[in-house]
């Protein structure tokens, strides 16, 4: 069991009587693409927090890289890199002046941070907007830019959260790039996103429907369990017979 | 604590990136202090006046050039009749007029006394009275030079100290208040507007992913505006003293102590304010209106509390900036020592440890 990245058994989140998690159970691989779908108001975002060591559960267990998300949410933030579609990074500030902000937080050494720096600008081709202000960068590129942030500090697992929000098809393409190069590097992907084709491009995926995973497989598989071509489908059979709308 | 000074970088650049924030920052406690402290000045110089002079002799003459050698005094054009005063009047150019009536010399050393009309412009009233009053006292001395030799039988000679502002200094009075109103604007407005401007535009989450401590947030948003507060005060300090002449009688050590405290509290105010909104508008809104303005007229450098009803008075008392006024005019105006202001000083601890417990708790509660 040490090896999954993310092992989940009976995990619930209750508010009064109202279950946003309802008992939800399953694994994620280490260097695995897992994708988180649902509906909006399916209980994805509350799960996520409760993976990233944000809220405790009510009952249910949980280890994030190998750490308890009761008892030791200190250790799970320190391991894991973070990114959503609401926030890039500060746009009065630089790349490399949010490169270090971030770094710094995460404990990098002074020396890494200019190694990987540097780095991560040759890599993505900003050499010359290195010293720009991130306000002044398209949105794809911050998006990007985000990313190679938020796994700046090598951690074992990155929650994505629809990340490729607003975003052309190209570069959204260019950004699954960037993904499956992470997961290369051993990093796992746990994305959550609205975009089905999307959902292709990961190993497994689960769907959420009212706070309970109604099915968790790989993408072909569950095609052919629902008999359908696309993914769109196979989220329309799960998520219509939904309760819940909207976060 | 590696985190915490990167946190702090960061916070300074963003301080420096937005044109807004500097302007308040810096613009305003010079504007003020120059606006306060010249412009508003009540000592009352130059003041225009007119003479109708009916008399024309020697001691009419007399008593207009003493009107004009003092510099309290602007004498404009002579009037020939009262229409002309009036028109003065309306037009502004005086504030003052002086009035003497045919033989008024004969009539200073026949029966009764000369008699002298004086009328000054009430739509300011204190202006008004302090300007009889000087005619009146001129008058009393030239009325002295005549009579040097005779000296009534029993005189009660009063001798007048203006304590702690021997020379009248108007703009005295208003500097603490305005040093107040500056850390109110800085530390209170500026610190709430600050941490929810992560929570706006999202950051907030990605710092709580983080190993950074999230009650780490909020100190490393105030030292920011602690250290700037104080760049504000030591200017205003240097403002006041080379450029309106005003003394620092008391220990400076001590002013700097009790301003320390006082920003806290501003700052502990600006984190609890921050807590109760999520818009940085309402959050400048909530620190401007609810806090700015009973600071300004209610702490007392601009209107006496003593004299208002009540219930403003029991508000006045709730505001940390009347505390901090109080200490500063003491320390800095009388020179006092500790042994005169630790109550307040107390009453000033007490409140910035309650406000920032609240503002821990209440974050801490947000984020679960």
């Amino acid at each position: 069991m040490e090896n999954k990245a993310i092992i989940c058994r009976d995990l619930t989140k209750q508010f009064g009587d109202f279950k946003a998690v309802d008992s939800i159970s399953f694994d994620v691989d280490q260097g695995e693409i897992f994708g988180f779908l649902g509906a909006n108001g399916a209980g994805k975002t509350t799960a996520m927090r409760i993976l990233c060591g944000l809220s405790y559960p009510t009952s249910g267990t949980a280890l994030v890289a190998g750490f308890n998300v009761y008892k030791q949410q200190e250790q799970i933030k320190k391991n894991i890199g973070y990114m959503s579609q609401k926030f890039s990074l500060y746009d009065n500030l630089t790349i490399l002046e949010n490169i270090e902000f971030y770094g710094g937080v995460y404990g990098v050494s002074r020396k890494d941070i200019k190694t990987r720096s540097t780095e991560l600008v040759s890599t993505l081709g900003l050499e010359n907007e290195a010293k720009k202000l991130v306000g002044s960068l398209p949105l794809g590129w911050k998006q990007k830019l985000a990313f190679s942030v938020a796994v700046f500090h090598r951690p074992k697992i990155v929650f994505l959260d629809e990340p490729t929000g607003g975003v052309d098809p190209i570069t959204r393409r260019q950004f699954w790039d960037m993904i499956y190069q992470a997961a290369a590097d051993g990093i796992t992907v746990f994305v959550t996103t609205h975009y089905m084709d999307e959902a292709e491009y990961c190993n497994r995926i689960s769907v959420m429907v009212d706070g309970r995973v109604e099915a968790m497989d790989t993408p072909s598989n569950l095609k052919k369990k629902f008999n359908t071509h696309s993914m769109d489908d196979v989220f329309y059979e799960l998520a219509r017979g939904a309760k819940r709308s909207g976060d | 604590m590696k985190q915490l000074f990167v946190f702090i970088r960061k916070e300074f650049y963003h301080v420096f990136r937005d044109r807004r924030t500097l302007l308040i920052l810096f613009g305003m406690p010079i504007v003020q202090i120059i606006l306060f402290g010249y412009a508003l000045s009540s000592e009352v110089k130059n003041i225009g006046i007119t003479v109708l002079d009916n008399s024309h002799d020697i001691q009419s003459e007399q008593i207009i050039s003493k009107i004009q050698s003092s510099s309290y005094f602007q004498m404009q054009e002579p009037s020939l009749n009262y229409p002309d005063i009036e028109r003065q009047f309306r037009e502004g150019n005086i504030k003052c007029a002086v009035i003497f009536p045919v033989n008024f010399g004969a009539d200073l050393y026949t029966t009764n006394g000369a008699q002298i009309r004086i009328i000054a412009d009430a739509s300011d009233p204190n202006t008004a009275t302090i300007l009889t009053n000087y005619l009146n006292a001129m008058i009393a001395d030239y009325l002295q030079q005549l009579n040097p030799n005779i000296q009534p039988s029993y005189q009660i000679i009063p001798e007048m100290r203006q304590l702690y502002n021997e020379e009248q200094n108007g703009s005295l009075n208003f500097i603490p208040g305005v040093i107040a109103l500056i850390f109110m604007i800085v530390s209170t407005a500026l610190t709430s507007v600050a941490v929810v401007r992560e929570k706006e535009l999202g950051t907030m989450e990605i710092l709580l992913v983080s190993p950074f401590k999230p009650v780490m947030v909020l100190v490393a948003k105030a030292i920011p505006y602690l250290v700037l507060s104080l760049v504000n005060f030591i200017i205003i300090l240097l403002l006041s003293v080379y450029l309106l002449d005003v003394e620092i009688r008391g220990s400076l050590v001590l002013l700097f102590a009790e301003s320390i405290l006082f920003i806290i509290t501003c700052l502990s105010l600006g984190l609890l304010i921050s807590n109760v909104t999520n818009s940085q508008q309402t959050a400048m809104l909530i620190s401007m209106m609810g806090m700015m303005l009973p600071t300004l007229l209610l702490t007392g450098f601009m209107f006496p509390v003593e004299n208002m009803p009540i219930v403003f008075q029991v508000i006045s008392r709730i505001l940390p900036s009347r505390y901090y006024y109080d200490i500063v005019k003491a320390v800095m105006l009388k020179g006092l020592g500790f042994r005169y202001v630790w109550k307040e000083t107390l009453i000033l601890l007490i409140m910035s440890v309650g406000l920032l417990a609240l503002a821990l708790k209440k974050f801490k509660i947000r984020l679960s």
